[in-house]
């Protein structure tokens, strides 16, 4: 257990260290530096002025010098500065965290409390009527944009309620904070729940049919106790790892929705520092969805040892 | 024929799918033909004109005709869609193949590249190439195919290790086939229907990751008129006053995303049974 532990830590810091060469080499592959871009944006053309801002960055440096700058801040905490703002990234960064942290936990929460049991009726009662249109029903859910259907809730509560959900200052009370997350959360959070309603059914169908099903059944169980007790306990073995993956995917969807809904999260800046050319931030704002999504993936995959006792980490 | 309408038959959500899909594809080819004005031309009038008699799903604030982007916005979804998947599960296979039938360091190299891949979710990966690359036609395509390579290579090389093991696989070692040829004629062929079921399964996901890409303003680029970006911002502005530039664009992404999803599902059931629900 521990050396698999440490084997798995040590291929993350591989994985990390892979994605920040990724990063840094992908932002540098167009010609014409940063210095050049600001210069163009900010319509200045003084080349005195812009040779001393290269040397300021640091752009003047061999690529690995400056790649080996970067890694050096990143491990001593220090994450460099903003070009546009002009303040430490850290400072950026740190404070939009907690807001989409929430928003994931709510969206994965969702997700897993629609999913789940939707899975079961449908498996449960395979092939009728309320399997079938609760099949379209999640087809159709993993069909929609989640920010047109952010648009459309949006559209919902201005025409029917007469009030925004955006988000433009932190929450005061109970009933706005649900709002302004839940709302947010249950859009972005709706693909996650059309896949694991899906992958709850199968995996059902699929233990509904071992033995042990029978053998529970046949010593009089009541089928309730079957369905919850016996499959579903087994049945959402795979689903874990779905969410595992989800929770990485779902930063792909908090992306257009942190913009469609007006949320200063770490996703939405991402946009806007792509938008502003600002690569110290894309740089380190990258790095940290990967690290995310790593640890993420070890934790599910410790989880799933820790339910599954038939799994042996590390042989 | 009557093998068609068997498989109709047994399919019917697969078949409403593939119509759905077929009608974006001939709105697409025939976009000239059947859209009812230019699709670019401005007319200060009819500004945010509402859905009528001669902009029959309404105007946008600079007057085109919604309907007509919206056709012709069908090329633009498609062309990008068929052209990542294609790019994206062909990379993939050829990588599969030669990781998983030649193994050793490439093999090595390749798993390695696909899991610092993975880590980072689809549309970041994509966001960042365009961001790198720039918007454009082109650029929009391989942003998009790019982060769907390690996927496909697993799923081929998977298959392809198993496959190696097969007794045809020795047979045609044991009568001096070189292993370029095996590769070729008795292993990717046997990829095929994985390669398939995969592709048809990422139609729908590209379709959307253009538009979102096209939404934040970072896909592809103006006079094209993307369905993503008539959704994008400035839509949102007009939520009251002209809803139907929010609703339409949504329901042809949508429509067609629907379409491709369930025609993937009956492909799957039929091509792979084993992974089938």
């Amino acid at each position: 257990m521990l050396s698999y532990l440490l084997r798995r830590l040590g291929l993350m810091v591989l994985t990390l260290f892979g994605v920040s060469i990724a990063i840094f080499l992908l932002l540098r592959i167009v010609p014409g530096n940063i210095a050049d871009i600001l210069f163009d944006s900010a319509g200045m053309i003084d080349p005195a002025e812009k040779q001393k801002i290269v040397a300021e960055l640091g752009l003047d440096q061999p690529l690995v010098v400056q790649y080996a700058q970067w890694v050096n801040g990143l491990l001593h905490g220090d994450l460099g500065y903003s070009y546009v703002s002009e303040k430490p990234v850290l400072d950026e960064v740190l404070p939009r965290i907690p807001i989409t942290a929430r928003l994931a936990a709510l969206a994965i929460m969702f997700a897993v409390c629609t999913g789940v049991p939707i899975g079961v009726i449908s498996a449960v009662r395979q092939n009728s009527g309320i399997d079938y249109g609760l099949r379209v029903f999640s087809l159709a859910a993993l069909s929609l944009p989640s920010f047109w259907l952010g648009l459309l809730v949006l559209m919902a509560f201005v025409n029917w309620a007469g009030l925004l959900p955006i988000y433009d200052k932190a929450p005061q009370t109970w009933g706005m904070a649900i709002l302004m997350y839940g709302v947010p959360a249950a859009t972005v959070g709706l693909r996650s729940s059309a896949l694991i309603m899906r992958l709850t059914r199968s995996s059902m169908l699929e233990v509904m049919r071992m033995d042990y099903i029978r053998t529970a059944r046949s010593k009089g169980l009541s089928e309730p106790a079957v369905t919850f007790i016996h499959a579903l306990r087994n049945a959402l073995l795979p689903v874990i790892t779905t969410i595992g993956i989800e929770t990485a995917f779902l930063f792909g969807g908090l992306v257009v929705t942190e913009t469609v809904f007006n949320i200063p999260g770490v996703a939405r800046f991402l946009v806007e520092a792509i938008r502003w050319r600002d690569y110290p931030m894309v740089q380190n704002l990258v790095m940290f969805i990967a690290t995310v999504v790593v640890i993420v993936n070890l934790i599910v995959d410790l989880t799933y040892a820790f339910v599954d006792p038939r799994i042996r980490l590390g042989s | 024929m009557s093998e068609f309408i068997y498989l109709a038959r047994r399919y019917p959500l697969g078949l409403a799918g593939g119509v759905i899909l077929l009608l974006f594809v001939l709105m697409a080819i025939f976009a000239n033909i059947i859209a009812p004005l230019d699709p670019l031309t401005t007319n200060p009038r009819a500004s945010l004109a509402a859905p009528g008699t001669t902009y029959m799903l309404g105007a946008d604030m600079m007057g085109r005709d919604v309907l007509s982007r919206l056709i012709h916005g069908a090329r633009i979804s498609l062309a990008v869609a068929l052209g990542a998947t294609f790019i994206g599960s062909g990379l993939g296979m050829l990588l599969g193949l030669i990781s998983g039938y030649v193994g050793g360091w490439f093999d090595l190299i390749v798993q390695r590249v696909a899991e610092i891949m993975q880590s980072l979710p689809l549309l970041v990966m994509a966001l960042v190439i365009t961001a790198s690359l720039g918007p454009s036609l082109v650029n929009t395509i391989i942003a998009i195919a790019i982060p769907l390579i390690p996927n496909v290579a697993r799923v081929i090389r998977a298959n392809v290790l198993s496959l190696r093991e097969l007794n045809y696989v020795e047979a045609a070692h044991a009568i001096g086939m070189s292993n370029t040829r095996i590769a070729a004629l008795h292993v990717l062929p046997n990829t095929l229907a994985p390669l398939i079921v995969l592709a048809t399964a990422q139609l729908g996901s590209t379709i959307l990751t253009e538009a979102s890409l096209s939404f934040l303003g970072l896909g592809v680029p103006e006079p094209y008129p993307s369905w993503g970006r008539m959704l994008s911002e400035s839509a949102a502005e007009y939520m009251r006053t002209a809803p139907w530039l929010v609703i339409f664009p949504g329901v042809a992404i949508s429509a067609v995303v629907f379409g491709a999803n369930l025609f993937g599902d009956a492909l799957r059931d039929y091509l792979d049974p084993r992974m089938g629900d």
